[in-house]
């Protein structure tokens, strides 16, 4: 069996098993109770599942000018992810949208005037 | 509720010129290398419209100064880098797995995790690596005390609660002992055990 034949194998399983990584993601989003336990699905299984496919797309394609912009992708997607995820969640922590009841311990909501106070303006409070 | 004193002067106030020279240099190197990946060949013109773009972009944007103390230890960047990507497959697939599974609602907690060197570097890294890393998700950082605020997924007991927060300093030791001045890998050895004082404040 030649290189470029083992190469091509090697480019489907993670272009297939990345794309089933990023339909469980698709699932979890739709399955888990809240929207923290969403972003979760957001932020792990997908940049893996990106990444399976950016390596699948840089094996089958091999050439430098595709490589090079894959390697961008990745990066970028490992770099933001975790700040987008952290950003809905923070937007999204003091409201209704977070089942309390599943949550066994938290230690956030004592900090959090202080900490509001320290990162924004001070805004009326309804 | 009592604001927890920083343990250290904020570090992050002033640079020497020196320092934020060498800031300067590995923002415009970056900048750079992501232009020649942008274009994907290596060629002088590439590289210079990459210097002409970088210069711009510094003076239009400065970043805000971080501080470096340390220097990459390759030996430990190489296991840090190792256990994030094991880390990283086995979180997928926990939460794949999760995703999957029939009737089963997870449930989870908030946790406050403080830093033992509170560094911007330091939290930026340790938040970014813990929201890659199983079942973890940052909430909320704290600069002023280095305290991160971490939504833990998929634990059971507050046994599991601790093992988790265990988890995290473990993970700051490795990113310490990857780029880390010696001061913090000293700090960082001399307080082993989890510092449970943030107990106190969240009951």
């Amino acid at each position: 069996m030649s290189l470029d034949a083992v190469l091509d194998i090697v480019a489907a399983v993670c272009l297939i098993s990345g794309a089933l990584l990023s339909l469980a993601a698709g699932m979890a989003l739709v399955r888990f109770p809240d929207l923290l336990a969403r972003m979760h699905a957001a932020a792990k299984p997908q940049v893996l599942g990106l990444l399976l496919v950016l390596l699948g797309c840089g094996l089958r394609l091999r050439t430098g000018v595709d490589i090079t912009t894959l390697v961008l992708i990745g990066v970028f997607q490992l770099a933001t992810a975790p700040v987008a995820a952290h950003m809905v969640g923070r937007a999204a922590y003091p409201h209704d949208d977070i089942r309390t009841d599943l949550l066994l311990t938290d230690e956030l909501a004592p900090h959090l005037d202080r900490l509001s106070a320290a990162t924004t303006t001070p805004t009326p409070t309804p | 509720m009592t604001p927890a004193e920083p343990t250290e002067p904020p570090s992050n106030a002033t640079l020497t010129p020196a320092a934020r020279r060498r800031n300067r240099i590995t923002a415009v190197i970056f900048l750079v290398v992501v232009w020649m990946l942008l274009w994907g060949t290596l060629s002088w013109a590439n590289l210079i419209s990459g210097l002409v773009v970088a210069a711009v972009l510094l003076a239009v944007f400065p970043l805000p100064p971080v501080t470096f103390a340390g220097r990459i230890h390759p030996l430990g960047t190489a296991r840090f880098l190792l256990r994030f990507l094991s880390d990283l497959v086995v979180a997928s697939i926990q939460i794949a797995w999760m995703a999957l599974r029939p009737g089963h609602v997870p449930h989870s907690a908030i946790i406050a995790v403080r830093l033992r060197v509170n560094t911007d570097l330091n939290l930026t890294l340790a938040a970014e690596a813990l929201s890659l890393v199983p079942g973890s998700l940052i909430l909320e950082a704290d600069r002023t005390t280095g305290t991160l605020f971490i939504h833990v997924i998929n634990v059971d007991s507050l046994d599991e609660v601790e093992k988790f927060r265990r988890g995290v300093l473990e993970l700051e030791e490795r990113i310490v002992a990857a780029i880390g001045s010696p001061e913090e890998q000293r700090r960082v050895r001399e307080r082993p055990p989890p510092p449970l004082d943030l107990e106190g404040a969240a009951a």
